[in-house]
């Protein structure tokens, strides 16, 4: 048990390097250096142009080099990146000058906000809308639930935002169209986001209840007597919720990127909105700071559900220990 | 078909009714499975419609690419509602009729679904085969590369990859078309490890047939269905993670007619003109379900093992 959560850990630090190394990369693949793009300014970005650093920016363009090590072997940058990685300093913004770690402090609680409201929603009716299409078999519930799960999958986030906001915003004026806060203002934000993960929770739910309904197990938890509510919720449920708890760790993620697309939509105040801008302005230590944190936050997510896992089903313990 | 068997000259096993149909391929029983999936084809219908407007933008469209009106006219042209003076869809904020610039959006979406999807697909394949085929090295080097850009999440590797390239129409689609590499060449790796062992593999490699031979003749006719049944889920996914990122305005810019960006702009007159914002959401939508729904339908057709507990 200890093994393989130790084991599981370890594997997260190639894949973390990894990513980090890839990040480092690609945003080195521009063409131009961060640098050189800031005083590039607004103007053509295609990078093919030749722009010229007059001699009264020179000393201010040399400086601002150093300051983001650019005049420095690429290895040697690398190092750095990383030595600063490990203190969790990510750099500041080439345009603001600020932190990243002050811009992620101001703009991640409307992120984890806005993603916590849109996994409880997509527990809530993934494993409900799952667990009663389960029950009622080929009944119009079911049909329903199920026209859901496609509909939600295919319906863009962005476009269903745009409606909601249309009908009890513009229309009823119940429920703010911009967001910021929680509480009410998360409702329209949070139903926008979780829909899709709703949806694939709710089918992938479905099949698994099925299947676990089928098995021998419950057949002789009915035999002796037991309730019907007993059986379904007690017995049926536990195992039927195995692998969906695989599947929302992956939504997990889903979720955190789709703060991008709502943030915009209702106009909130977060993380994503920030990632938006710092690539309009080509402001590539920005981008790369949000991208590495929310790759290590879904790492992260990813670690935890394995560890859950291991306690929710003891056999996978046992195999993998045995591998 | 069965007529014509009847008249063959009969040899002595012909005589048995039974024996007269010839045995259906795996490929034919998916077929006739496909076709009795209600949603699929239906999904099918739609999305044959969408391609036909596709290539006859030109002609559906009643207003030519480029139309531009004087501010005087303009007065008269602008947020029509839909079904007036011919605007199937009504127009938009500079007189533009919504039903042709969401006609000629269809030729855009498809373009970069069917780009990306061809993108990720053949390099995922040729990884995947690679991979599982040589094992070795070649599999430790492409099955790490796999878990870190699978280490993004979503949409996130898309991004960051046109964050990079710039953001525009056409690295959107290769941006997307790199992010899912790693999904298509996780797939084949396990599918070809299954592969390699089947009798006629080892047979071919004892006869002499080369490498590439193998992997391409023996190997990927068996890893193809699930190929196949990504490509299409994919299809719809890139779709809809290309329109999302010409709604966040890093794909196409202002004058081209892709849907995203055209909802992400009439989002401002909301109030005076739904009607801009909806078609564009709905032609995604439309799209994006009739895609997944012939995905579905084949998934049911060609994995119907997988597909059978799912009823």
């Amino acid at each position: 048990m200890g093994g393989y959560i130790v084991r599981r850990l370890l594997y997260t630090i190639p894949v973390v390097l990894g990513v980090l190394v890839t990040t480092f990369i690609l945003l080195r693949l521009i063409p131009g250096d961060p640098v050189d793009l800031f005083y590039l300014g607004g103007q053509d970005p295609s990078g093919t142009v030749s722009f010229v650093v007059t001699p009264s920016q020179q000393s201010a363009y040399d400086a601002l080099r150093r300051e983001f090590n650019l005049d420095k072997h690429i290895v040697h940058q690398f190092f750095i990146y990383l030595w600063d990685f490990i203190r969790f300093d990510f750099g500041k913004s080439i345009r603001s000058q600020r932190p990243i770690n002050e811009i992620i402090g101001d703009h991640w609680p409307a992120t984890i906000q806005l993603t916590l409201a849109g996994m409880g929603l997509a527990l809530f009716i993934g494993i409900g809308a799952g667990v009663i299409s389960a029950i009622r078999h080929h009944t119009w519930v079911d049909y329903a639930s199920q026209s859901f799960a496609v509909f939600g999958v295919s319906i863009p986030s962005f476009f269903l935002g745009v409606i909601l906001v249309m009908i009890f915003s513009v229309g009823l004026g119940w429920l703010p169209a911009i967001s910021n806060g929680h509480g009410k203002e998360l409702i329209l934000p949070g139903i926008t986001l979780g829909t899709a993960a709703s949806a694939i929770l709710a089918r992938l739910m479905r099949s698994s209840m099925l299947d676990v309904l089928s098995r021998d197990y419950i057949r002789t938890a009915r035999a002796k007597g037991l309730r019907e509510r007993a059986v379904i919720w007690l017995h049926a449920l536990r195992n039927a919720l195995i692998p969906v708890v695989t599947v929302a760790g992956l939504a997990f993620g889903g979720l955190l990127t789709g703060t991008v697309i709502i943030e915009s939509v209702f106009t909130r105040q977060g993380l994503g909105l920030q990632l938006i801008s710092a690539i309009t302005q080509r402001d590539y230590p920005v981008v790369q700071g949000l991208v590495m944190l929310a790759a290590l936050l879904y790492a992260g997510m990813n670690l935890v559900v394995d560890i859950l896992y291991t306690y929710i089903d003891p056999r996978v313990r046992l195999v993998r220990a045995s591998v | 078909m069965s007529t014509d068997a009847l008249r063959e000259p009969t040899s002595a096993t012909a005589q048995d009714p039974l024996e007269l149909r010839p045995p259906r391929s795996e490929w034919q029983m998916s077929y006739r499975r496909f076709w009795r999936h209600k949603a699929a084809v239906l999904g099918l219908s739609i999305l044959i419609i969408i391609s036909i407007g596709a290539i006859f933008a030109d002609v559906i469209a009643i207003e030519p690419e480029e139309t531009f009106y004087s501010f005087d006219e303009l007065q008269t042209k602008k947020w029509l509602p839909p079904l007036t003076d011919g605007h199937l869809m009504g127009t938009d904020d500079i007189g533009r009729d919504v039903f042709s610039r969401v006609v000629r959006g269809s030729r855009v979406s498809l373009r970069v679904g069917f780009f990306a999807v061809g993108i990720a697909s053949i390099a995922g394949t040729l990884f995947g085969l690679a991979a599982g085929y040589f094992g070795g090295w070649v599999d430790q080097v492409v099955s790490r590369a796999i878990d870190v850009m699978l280490a993004f999440p979503d949409l996130l590797l898309a991004i960051a990859i046109l964050a990079a390239l710039g953001p525009s129409l056409v690295n959107a689609m290769v941006a997307l078309g790199l992010a899912g590499i790693p999904g298509y060449a996780r797939v084949v790796r396990g599918a070809t490890l299954a592969a390699r062992e089947l009798v006629y593999v080892h047979a071919a490699r004892a006869v002499g047939m080369s490498d590439t031979r193998i992997m391409l003749r023996h190997i990927l006719p068996n890893v193809l269905s699930p190929i196949l049944i990504m490509m299409t889920l994919g299809l719809g996914g890139a779709i809809l993670a290309a329109s999302a990122l010409g709604f966040l305005g890093l794909a196409a810019d202002p004058p081209t007619p892709e849907w995203g960006s055209e909802l992400n702009l009439s989002r401002a007159y909301l109030r005076t003109a739904w009607w801009v914002s909806t078609f564009n959401g709905a032609a995604i939508a439309v799209t994006v379900l009739s895609v997944n729904m012939v995905g579905d339908g084949l998934r049911e057709a060609l994995d119907p093992q997988a597909s059978s507990w799912a009823r």
